[in-house]
Protein backbone atom coordinates (compact mmCIF):
# COMPACT_ATOMS: atom_id res chain seq x y z
CA UNK A 1 0.00 0.00 0.00
CA UNK A 2 1.15 3.61 -1.29
CA UNK A 3 2.83 5.59 1.99
CA UNK A 4 1.22 9.03 3.49
CA UNK A 5 2.69 11.96 4.45
CA UNK A 6 1.35 13.70 7.88
CA UNK A 7 -0.36 16.12 5.46
CA UNK A 8 -2.31 13.59 3.26
CA UNK A 9 -5.59 14.54 5.04
CA UNK A 10 -4.93 18.12 4.18
CA UNK A 11 -4.42 18.00 0.46
CA UNK A 12 -7.38 15.41 -0.28
CA UNK A 13 -9.25 17.85 1.94
CA UNK A 14 -8.23 20.70 0.23
CA UNK A 15 -9.34 19.34 -3.60
CA UNK A 16 -5.86 18.25 -4.46
CA UNK A 17 -5.37 15.35 -7.44
CA UNK A 18 -3.48 12.52 -5.99
CA UNK A 19 -1.15 10.47 -7.69
CA UNK A 20 1.35 7.68 -6.98
CA UNK A 21 4.91 8.76 -7.04
CA UNK A 22 7.74 6.29 -5.69
CA UNK A 23 5.44 4.48 -3.38
CA UNK A 24 3.79 7.29 -2.21
CA UNK A 25 0.35 9.16 -2.65
CA UNK A 26 0.86 12.46 -3.15
CA UNK A 27 -0.55 15.53 -4.60
CA UNK A 28 0.39 16.05 -8.84
CA UNK A 29 -1.96 19.46 -8.49
CA UNK A 30 -4.06 22.06 -6.49
CA UNK A 31 -5.12 24.52 -9.04
CA UNK A 32 -3.54 23.13 -12.21
CA UNK A 33 0.12 22.85 -12.68
CA UNK A 34 0.60 25.99 -14.95
CA UNK A 35 -1.14 28.22 -12.02
CA UNK A 36 0.99 26.43 -9.81
CA UNK A 37 4.13 27.18 -11.83
CA UNK A 38 3.11 30.31 -12.13
CA UNK A 39 2.85 31.49 -8.50
CA UNK A 40 6.16 29.59 -7.67
CA UNK A 41 7.79 31.94 -10.43
CA UNK A 42 6.39 34.98 -9.51
CA UNK A 43 5.29 34.76 -6.05
CA UNK A 44 5.11 31.87 -3.53
CA UNK A 45 4.20 28.13 -3.52
CA UNK A 46 4.05 25.54 -0.60
CA UNK A 47 5.01 22.13 -1.57
CA UNK A 48 4.36 18.90 0.55
CA UNK A 49 8.19 17.11 0.46
CA UNK A 50 7.80 15.01 3.53
CA UNK A 51 8.06 11.79 1.11
CA UNK A 52 11.87 13.15 1.03
CA UNK A 53 14.12 10.60 3.16
CA UNK A 54 16.42 11.84 6.10
CA UNK A 55 19.50 9.22 7.18
CA UNK A 56 21.58 11.28 9.84
CA UNK A 57 25.44 10.30 10.55
CA UNK A 58 27.05 11.13 14.16
CA UNK A 59 29.79 10.92 15.97
CA UNK A 60 33.50 11.89 16.10
CA UNK A 61 34.06 10.11 12.42
CA UNK A 62 30.73 11.36 10.65
CA UNK A 63 32.18 13.80 9.03
CA UNK A 64 35.32 11.77 7.48
CA UNK A 65 32.76 8.65 7.06
CA UNK A 66 29.96 10.61 5.09
CA UNK A 67 32.59 12.22 3.30
CA UNK A 68 33.83 8.91 1.73
CA UNK A 69 30.35 8.07 0.21
CA UNK A 70 29.85 11.36 -1.02
CA UNK A 71 31.86 12.92 -3.98
CA UNK A 72 31.25 16.37 -2.68
CA UNK A 73 33.15 17.87 -0.46
CA UNK A 74 32.21 18.59 3.00
CA UNK A 75 35.02 19.05 4.40
CA UNK A 76 34.93 22.94 2.46
CA UNK A 77 31.69 23.93 4.02
CA UNK A 78 31.15 25.00 7.71
CA UNK A 79 28.69 24.31 10.15
CA UNK A 80 24.91 25.58 9.18
CA UNK A 81 26.17 25.00 5.60
CA UNK A 82 24.69 22.51 2.99
CA UNK A 83 25.99 21.02 0.24
CA UNK A 84 24.63 18.82 -2.85
CA UNK A 85 26.55 16.05 -3.87
CA UNK A 86 26.30 12.53 -5.43
CA UNK A 87 26.37 9.02 -3.46
CA UNK A 88 28.37 6.36 -5.68
CA UNK A 89 28.98 2.57 -6.05
CA UNK A 90 32.63 1.67 -6.79
CA UNK A 91 31.75 1.19 -10.29
CA UNK A 92 30.97 5.38 -10.07
CA UNK A 93 27.12 4.53 -10.66
CA UNK A 94 24.80 6.96 -8.73
CA UNK A 95 23.15 5.18 -5.73
CA UNK A 96 21.07 8.73 -5.06
CA UNK A 97 21.87 12.27 -5.52
CA UNK A 98 21.45 14.04 -2.19
CA UNK A 99 21.88 17.46 -0.41
CA UNK A 100 23.92 17.16 3.11
CA UNK A 101 23.41 19.77 5.85
CA UNK A 102 26.18 19.88 8.03
CA UNK A 103 24.94 20.76 11.68
CA UNK A 104 28.24 20.09 12.61
CA UNK A 105 31.61 17.94 11.80
CA UNK A 106 29.61 14.82 14.05
CA UNK A 107 26.30 15.77 13.10
CA UNK A 108 25.07 15.37 9.38
CA UNK A 109 21.76 14.80 8.24
CA UNK A 110 21.58 13.90 4.05
CA UNK A 111 18.14 14.47 2.93
CA UNK A 112 17.42 11.20 0.23
CA UNK A 113 15.17 11.02 -2.87
CA UNK A 114 11.80 9.22 -1.74
CA UNK A 115 11.91 6.53 -3.73
CA UNK A 116 15.71 5.79 -2.61
CA UNK A 117 14.66 5.94 1.48
CA UNK A 118 15.77 2.03 2.05
CA UNK A 119 18.44 1.69 -0.30
CA UNK A 120 20.15 4.93 0.45
CA UNK A 121 19.63 3.61 3.96
CA UNK A 122 21.24 0.36 3.64
CA UNK A 123 23.91 1.69 1.34
CA UNK A 124 25.32 4.16 3.86
CA UNK A 125 25.19 1.99 6.63
CA UNK A 126 26.75 -0.49 4.99
CA UNK A 127 29.77 1.70 4.79
CA UNK A 128 29.11 3.67 8.71
CA UNK A 129 33.02 4.36 8.41
CA UNK A 130 32.79 4.51 12.32
CA UNK A 131 29.86 6.75 12.53
CA UNK A 132 26.28 6.15 13.90
CA UNK A 133 24.07 6.14 11.13
CA UNK A 134 20.57 6.44 11.85
CA UNK A 135 17.21 6.32 9.33
CA UNK A 136 15.43 9.58 10.88
CA UNK A 137 12.85 9.41 7.66
CA UNK A 138 10.07 9.01 9.63
CA UNK A 139 10.89 11.50 12.08
CA UNK A 140 10.72 14.34 9.69
CA UNK A 141 7.93 16.03 7.52
CA UNK A 142 9.42 18.64 4.93
CA UNK A 143 7.79 21.53 3.49
CA UNK A 144 9.07 23.60 0.83
CA UNK A 145 8.27 27.40 0.65
CA UNK A 146 9.65 28.46 -2.60
CA UNK A 147 9.37 31.97 -4.65
CA UNK A 148 10.13 35.35 -4.98
CA UNK A 149 8.26 36.17 -1.75
CA UNK A 150 9.11 33.48 0.15
CA UNK A 151 11.45 35.15 2.26
CA UNK A 152 9.47 38.22 3.16
CA UNK A 153 6.13 35.85 4.37
CA UNK A 154 8.88 33.66 6.03
CA UNK A 155 10.43 36.67 8.38
CA UNK A 156 6.81 37.55 9.66
CA UNK A 157 6.72 33.97 11.01
CA UNK A 158 10.02 33.41 12.57
CA UNK A 159 11.90 35.34 15.43
CA UNK A 160 14.91 34.31 13.17
CA UNK A 161 16.96 36.47 11.41
CA UNK A 162 16.63 35.03 7.67
CA UNK A 163 19.24 37.34 6.05
CA UNK A 164 22.16 35.99 7.19
CA UNK A 165 20.61 32.48 5.90
CA UNK A 166 22.24 33.09 2.39
CA UNK A 167 21.73 30.06 -0.28
CA UNK A 168 22.57 26.51 1.17
CA UNK A 169 23.01 27.78 4.35
CA UNK A 170 20.22 26.83 7.21
CA UNK A 171 19.44 27.39 10.84
CA UNK A 172 17.67 26.36 14.10
CA UNK A 173 14.03 28.16 14.88
CA UNK A 174 10.66 28.27 15.18
CA UNK A 175 8.27 28.99 12.14
CA UNK A 176 4.91 30.02 13.67
CA UNK A 177 5.94 28.18 16.59
CA UNK A 178 6.83 24.88 15.34
CA UNK A 179 10.44 23.85 15.68
CA UNK A 180 12.04 23.69 12.39
CA UNK A 181 15.48 23.20 10.28
CA UNK A 182 15.02 26.64 8.20
CA UNK A 183 17.14 25.91 4.58
CA UNK A 184 17.33 28.05 2.09
CA UNK A 185 17.27 25.48 -0.33
CA UNK A 186 15.03 24.23 -2.76
CA UNK A 187 14.27 22.12 -6.59
CA UNK A 188 12.89 25.31 -8.37
CA UNK A 189 14.99 27.91 -9.29
CA UNK A 190 13.51 30.36 -7.18
CA UNK A 191 14.61 31.84 -3.54
CA UNK A 192 13.12 29.32 -1.06
CA UNK A 193 12.92 27.48 1.95
CA UNK A 194 12.45 24.21 2.87
CA UNK A 195 11.44 23.49 6.45
CA UNK A 196 11.98 20.08 8.25
CA UNK A 197 9.61 19.88 11.07
CA UNK A 198 8.37 17.12 13.40
CA UNK A 199 5.67 15.31 11.79
CA UNK A 200 3.04 15.77 14.13
CA UNK A 201 3.25 19.31 13.55
CA UNK A 202 3.74 19.80 10.21
CA UNK A 203 -0.51 20.06 9.41
CA UNK A 204 -0.18 22.87 11.90
CA UNK A 205 2.76 24.77 10.02
CA UNK A 206 1.26 24.11 6.39
CA UNK A 207 -2.06 25.97 7.62
CA UNK A 208 -0.13 28.42 9.63
CA UNK A 209 2.02 29.29 5.82
CA UNK A 210 -1.21 29.06 3.91
CA UNK A 211 -2.91 31.71 6.05
CA UNK A 212 -0.23 34.28 6.48
CA UNK A 213 1.26 33.87 3.09
CA UNK A 214 -2.58 35.17 1.50
CA UNK A 215 -0.77 38.92 1.38
CA UNK A 216 1.77 36.95 -1.05
CA UNK A 217 -0.87 35.32 -3.05
CA UNK A 218 0.48 31.90 -2.02
CA UNK A 219 -0.28 28.52 -4.03
CA UNK A 220 -0.36 25.37 -2.48
CA UNK A 221 1.49 23.21 -5.19
CA UNK A 222 1.78 19.77 -6.23
CA UNK A 223 4.85 17.25 -7.88
CA UNK A 224 3.36 18.39 -11.07
CA UNK A 225 4.79 21.94 -10.53
CA UNK A 226 7.94 20.60 -8.80
CA UNK A 227 8.52 18.69 -12.10
CA UNK A 228 7.96 21.69 -14.42
CA UNK A 229 10.41 24.14 -12.55
CA UNK A 230 12.89 21.59 -11.43
CA UNK A 231 13.33 21.24 -15.26
CA UNK A 232 13.34 24.77 -16.17
CA UNK A 233 16.37 24.66 -13.74
CA UNK A 234 18.05 21.27 -15.84
CA UNK A 235 18.17 20.17 -12.15
CA UNK A 236 18.16 16.19 -12.44
CA UNK A 237 15.78 14.16 -11.43
CA UNK A 238 16.98 10.58 -9.94
CA UNK A 239 15.14 8.07 -11.54
CA UNK A 240 14.48 9.85 -15.01
CA UNK A 241 18.01 11.28 -15.73
CA UNK A 242 20.02 9.45 -13.61
CA UNK A 243 20.25 5.64 -11.80
CA UNK A 244 22.43 3.05 -10.25
CA UNK A 245 23.96 2.47 -13.89
CA UNK A 246 24.89 6.65 -14.72
CA UNK A 247 27.98 8.03 -13.44
CA UNK A 248 27.72 11.85 -12.15
CA UNK A 249 30.25 12.85 -15.04
CA UNK A 250 27.62 11.58 -17.52
CA UNK A 251 24.88 13.29 -15.60
CA UNK A 252 26.80 16.58 -16.06
CA UNK A 253 27.43 16.55 -12.41
CA UNK A 254 31.47 16.98 -12.49
CA UNK A 255 31.15 20.20 -10.60
CA UNK A 256 30.15 18.34 -7.76
CA UNK A 257 32.59 15.21 -8.37
CA UNK A 258 35.84 16.43 -6.29
CA UNK A 259 38.45 13.79 -7.68
CA UNK A 260 41.14 15.84 -5.93
CA UNK A 261 39.58 15.73 -2.40
CA UNK A 262 41.26 12.12 -1.49
CA UNK A 263 39.40 8.57 -1.10
CA UNK A 264 35.93 7.80 -1.63
CA UNK A 265 33.78 4.85 -3.17
CA UNK A 266 33.37 5.35 -6.76
CA UNK A 267 36.52 7.96 -7.05
CA UNK A 268 38.62 5.52 -8.23
CA UNK A 269 36.01 4.77 -11.52
CA UNK A 270 35.56 8.27 -12.18
CA UNK A 271 39.01 9.15 -12.78
CA UNK A 272 39.22 6.12 -15.24
CA UNK A 273 36.25 7.52 -17.09
CA UNK A 274 37.80 11.03 -17.18
CA UNK A 275 41.09 9.50 -18.64
CA UNK A 276 39.05 7.55 -20.95
CA UNK A 277 36.47 9.69 -22.18
CA UNK A 278 32.51 9.51 -21.89
CA UNK A 279 30.48 7.58 -23.89
CA UNK A 280 27.39 9.52 -23.41
CA UNK A 281 26.83 13.23 -21.84
CA UNK A 282 23.45 14.47 -20.84
CA UNK A 283 22.60 17.95 -22.21
CA UNK A 284 19.74 20.09 -22.52
CA UNK A 285 17.91 20.88 -25.69
CA UNK A 286 15.04 22.46 -27.67
CA UNK A 287 12.68 21.11 -30.02
CA UNK A 288 12.86 23.51 -33.35
CA UNK A 289 9.85 21.19 -34.56
CA UNK A 290 6.30 21.12 -32.79
CA UNK A 291 5.91 17.94 -30.12
CA UNK A 292 7.07 17.64 -26.68
CA UNK A 293 9.72 15.28 -25.71
CA UNK A 294 9.10 12.43 -23.32
CA UNK A 295 11.07 10.35 -20.92
CA UNK A 296 12.30 6.95 -22.78
CA UNK A 297 12.16 9.22 -26.48
CA UNK A 298 15.13 7.74 -29.04
CA UNK A 299 17.70 10.37 -29.96
CA UNK A 300 18.37 9.97 -33.78
CA UNK A 301 20.88 10.69 -36.10
CA UNK A 302 20.68 9.34 -39.75
CA UNK A 303 18.12 7.68 -39.16
CA UNK A 304 20.03 5.52 -36.12
CA UNK A 305 19.42 5.59 -32.48
CA UNK A 306 22.30 7.56 -30.66
CA UNK A 307 20.65 8.09 -27.42
CA UNK A 308 17.92 8.99 -25.33
CA UNK A 309 15.39 11.34 -23.78
CA UNK A 310 15.25 11.54 -19.77
CA UNK A 311 13.21 14.40 -19.11
CA UNK A 312 11.05 16.50 -21.02
CA UNK A 313 7.88 19.15 -21.06
CA UNK A 314 6.07 22.09 -22.92
CA UNK A 315 8.05 24.92 -20.47
CA UNK A 316 5.65 26.85 -18.62
CA UNK A 317 7.76 29.58 -18.36
CA UNK A 318 9.20 29.87 -22.07
CA UNK A 319 6.56 28.17 -24.09
CA UNK A 320 9.23 26.05 -26.07
CA UNK A 321 9.37 22.64 -26.03
CA UNK A 322 12.55 21.85 -23.69
CA UNK A 323 14.19 18.35 -22.39
CA UNK A 324 17.20 16.46 -21.16
CA UNK A 325 18.77 13.33 -23.14
CA UNK A 326 21.73 11.16 -23.32
CA UNK A 327 24.08 12.09 -26.32
CA UNK A 328 27.24 10.74 -27.73
CA UNK A 329 30.02 13.50 -27.05
CA UNK A 330 30.14 14.14 -30.43
CA UNK A 331 26.39 15.84 -30.51
CA UNK A 332 26.69 17.45 -26.83
CA UNK A 333 27.94 20.67 -27.71
CA UNK A 334 25.85 24.02 -27.59
CA UNK A 335 24.31 24.38 -31.08
CA UNK A 336 24.65 20.53 -31.78
CA UNK A 337 21.24 19.53 -33.66
CA UNK A 338 19.83 15.92 -33.67
CA UNK A 339 16.15 14.02 -33.98
CA UNK A 340 13.94 13.11 -31.22
CA UNK A 341 11.42 10.51 -32.28
CA UNK A 342 8.06 11.32 -31.20
CA UNK A 343 5.58 9.10 -32.36
CA UNK A 344 7.46 7.30 -35.38
CA UNK A 345 8.75 11.17 -36.77
CA UNK A 346 11.87 12.51 -36.31
CA UNK A 347 11.32 16.01 -34.84
CA UNK A 348 14.30 18.69 -34.97
CA UNK A 349 16.32 19.19 -31.61
CA UNK A 350 19.04 21.61 -31.02
CA UNK A 351 21.30 21.53 -27.63
CA UNK A 352 21.19 25.10 -25.65
CA UNK A 353 23.08 25.96 -22.71
CA UNK A 354 21.39 25.23 -19.10
CA UNK A 355 19.57 26.50 -17.23
CA UNK A 356 16.75 26.97 -19.77
CA UNK A 357 15.15 29.29 -17.41
CA UNK A 358 17.15 32.44 -15.55
CA UNK A 359 15.66 33.87 -12.69
CA UNK A 360 14.89 37.76 -13.00
CA UNK B 1 -19.16 18.34 -14.45
CA UNK B 2 -20.65 19.25 -17.70
CA UNK B 3 -22.41 16.32 -20.16
CA UNK B 4 -24.82 18.03 -22.48
CA UNK B 5 -27.53 16.06 -23.14
CA UNK B 6 -27.59 16.24 -26.84
CA UNK B 7 -24.00 14.69 -27.34
CA UNK B 8 -22.72 11.11 -28.05
CA UNK B 9 -20.00 9.52 -26.28
CA UNK B 10 -17.24 7.23 -26.19
CA UNK B 11 -15.81 5.54 -23.21
CA UNK B 12 -12.38 6.67 -24.00
CA UNK B 13 -13.89 10.25 -23.00
CA UNK B 14 -14.36 12.08 -26.97
CA UNK B 15 -17.73 13.13 -27.55
CA UNK B 16 -19.51 13.28 -31.28
CA UNK B 17 -22.17 15.87 -32.30
CA UNK B 18 -24.26 15.77 -35.63
CA UNK B 19 -24.01 18.39 -38.18
CA UNK B 20 -26.12 17.98 -40.47
CA UNK B 21 -24.42 14.89 -42.70
CA UNK B 22 -21.34 15.19 -40.40
CA UNK B 23 -19.98 14.73 -37.04
CA UNK B 24 -18.30 16.89 -35.07
CA UNK B 25 -15.63 15.31 -32.77
CA UNK B 26 -13.94 16.46 -29.32
CA UNK B 27 -12.94 15.24 -25.70
CA UNK B 28 -15.24 15.62 -22.97
CA UNK B 29 -15.53 17.98 -20.06
CA UNK B 30 -14.29 14.87 -17.65
CA UNK B 31 -10.82 13.95 -20.14
CA UNK B 32 -9.86 17.50 -20.03
CA UNK B 33 -10.10 17.74 -16.07
CA UNK B 34 -8.33 14.66 -15.69
CA UNK B 35 -5.85 15.51 -18.37
CA UNK B 36 -4.98 18.59 -16.56
CA UNK B 37 -3.67 21.85 -18.66
CA UNK B 38 -3.50 20.94 -22.24
CA UNK B 39 -0.39 22.33 -23.94
CA UNK B 40 -0.32 20.42 -26.84
CA UNK B 41 -2.22 18.92 -29.46
CA UNK B 42 -1.63 16.64 -32.63
CA UNK B 43 -4.76 15.95 -35.10
CA UNK B 44 -5.04 14.92 -38.52
CA UNK B 45 -5.24 16.47 -41.84
CA UNK B 46 -7.84 17.54 -43.91
CA UNK B 47 -8.94 14.68 -46.50
CA UNK B 48 -7.44 12.09 -43.83
CA UNK B 49 -9.20 8.71 -42.88
CA UNK B 50 -10.33 8.07 -38.95
CA UNK B 51 -10.92 4.66 -37.97
CA UNK B 52 -13.51 3.78 -35.48
CA UNK B 53 -12.12 2.78 -31.98
CA UNK B 54 -8.20 4.25 -33.68
CA UNK B 55 -6.23 6.60 -32.51
CA UNK B 56 -6.49 9.98 -34.42
CA UNK B 57 -3.88 12.16 -32.66
CA UNK B 58 -3.07 12.89 -29.35
CA UNK B 59 -3.38 15.68 -26.47
CA UNK B 60 -0.40 16.34 -24.23
CA UNK B 61 -0.56 17.82 -20.82
CA UNK B 62 2.28 19.04 -19.07
CA UNK B 63 2.83 15.56 -17.85
CA UNK B 64 1.38 13.06 -19.86
CA UNK B 65 0.37 12.26 -23.58
CA UNK B 66 -3.00 10.99 -24.18
CA UNK B 67 -4.35 9.11 -27.08
CA UNK B 68 -7.25 10.75 -28.59
CA UNK B 69 -9.79 7.46 -30.24
CA UNK B 70 -11.99 7.93 -32.98
CA UNK B 71 -15.90 7.55 -32.30
CA UNK B 72 -16.54 6.05 -35.62
CA UNK B 73 -15.31 5.83 -39.23
CA UNK B 74 -15.09 8.32 -41.66
CA UNK B 75 -12.87 11.67 -43.62
CA UNK B 76 -11.56 14.28 -41.97
CA UNK B 77 -13.26 17.42 -43.93
CA UNK B 78 -12.36 20.01 -41.46
CA UNK B 79 -9.63 20.67 -38.73
CA UNK B 80 -9.97 23.02 -35.58
CA UNK B 81 -6.43 24.46 -36.56
CA UNK B 82 -6.60 27.12 -34.03
CA UNK B 83 -5.97 24.51 -31.19
CA UNK B 84 -2.21 24.41 -32.22
CA UNK B 85 -1.94 27.52 -30.85
CA UNK B 86 -4.35 27.62 -27.95
CA UNK B 87 -4.54 24.29 -26.77
CA UNK B 88 -5.94 25.49 -23.49
CA UNK B 89 -8.93 25.86 -25.33
CA UNK B 90 -9.65 22.63 -24.65
CA UNK B 91 -9.92 23.19 -20.95
CA UNK B 92 -11.79 26.09 -21.17
CA UNK B 93 -14.23 25.16 -23.59
CA UNK B 94 -14.32 21.40 -24.36
CA UNK B 95 -17.73 21.02 -25.87
CA UNK B 96 -17.59 24.43 -28.21
CA UNK B 97 -14.42 25.79 -29.06
CA UNK B 98 -12.52 23.16 -28.10
CA UNK B 99 -13.69 20.88 -31.15
CA UNK B 100 -11.13 18.66 -32.84
CA UNK B 101 -12.49 17.51 -35.94
CA UNK B 102 -15.27 17.49 -38.35
CA UNK B 103 -15.72 14.01 -40.01
CA UNK B 104 -18.16 13.15 -42.92
CA UNK B 105 -18.87 9.17 -41.58
CA UNK B 106 -18.76 6.14 -43.96
CA UNK B 107 -21.41 4.49 -41.68
CA UNK B 108 -23.92 6.82 -39.86
CA UNK B 109 -25.10 4.03 -37.98
CA UNK B 110 -22.01 4.07 -35.80
CA UNK B 111 -23.25 7.05 -34.33
CA UNK B 112 -26.26 5.41 -32.96
CA UNK B 113 -24.03 2.44 -30.82
CA UNK B 114 -22.47 5.37 -29.11
CA UNK B 115 -23.69 6.04 -25.56
CA UNK B 116 -26.08 8.76 -25.11
CA UNK B 117 -25.48 11.89 -22.23
CA UNK B 118 -27.12 9.51 -19.14
CA UNK B 119 -25.26 6.21 -20.19
CA UNK B 120 -21.86 8.20 -20.20
CA UNK B 121 -22.60 9.91 -16.65
CA UNK B 122 -22.81 6.66 -15.66
CA UNK B 123 -19.88 5.16 -17.04
CA UNK B 124 -17.96 8.32 -15.21
CA UNK B 125 -19.84 7.89 -12.31
CA UNK B 126 -18.13 4.41 -12.23
CA UNK B 127 -14.40 5.81 -13.10
CA UNK B 128 -14.68 8.15 -10.06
Amino acid sequence: MAQRTPLFETHVRSGARMVDFAGWEMPVQYAGILEEHEAVRTRVGLFDVSHMGEVVFRGPRALEALNRLFTNDLSKVADGQAQYGCLCRESGGIVDDVVVYRRAADDLLVCVNAGNRQKDFDWLSGHPGGADVKNESDDWAQLALQGPRAAQLLQRLTPLDLMPIRSYRFARGEVAGVPCLVARTGYTGEDGFELFCPPAAAPRLWDALLDAGQAEGIQPCGLGARDSLRLEMAYRLYGSDMDDGTTPLEAGLGWVVKLDKGEFIGRDALVRQKEQGLARKLVGFVLTDAGIARHGYPVVQDGRKVGEVTSGTKSPSLKTSIGLAYVPPALAAEGSTFGVEIRGRAAAAKVVKTPFYTRK
Amino acid sequence: MEIPDTLKYTREHEWARTKGTQVVIGITDFAQDQLGDVVFVELPDVGDTVKKGESFGVVESTKAVSELFAPLSGKVVEVNDPLADAPETINDDPYEEGWMIVVEPSDPKELEALMDAKAYRAFVEEQE
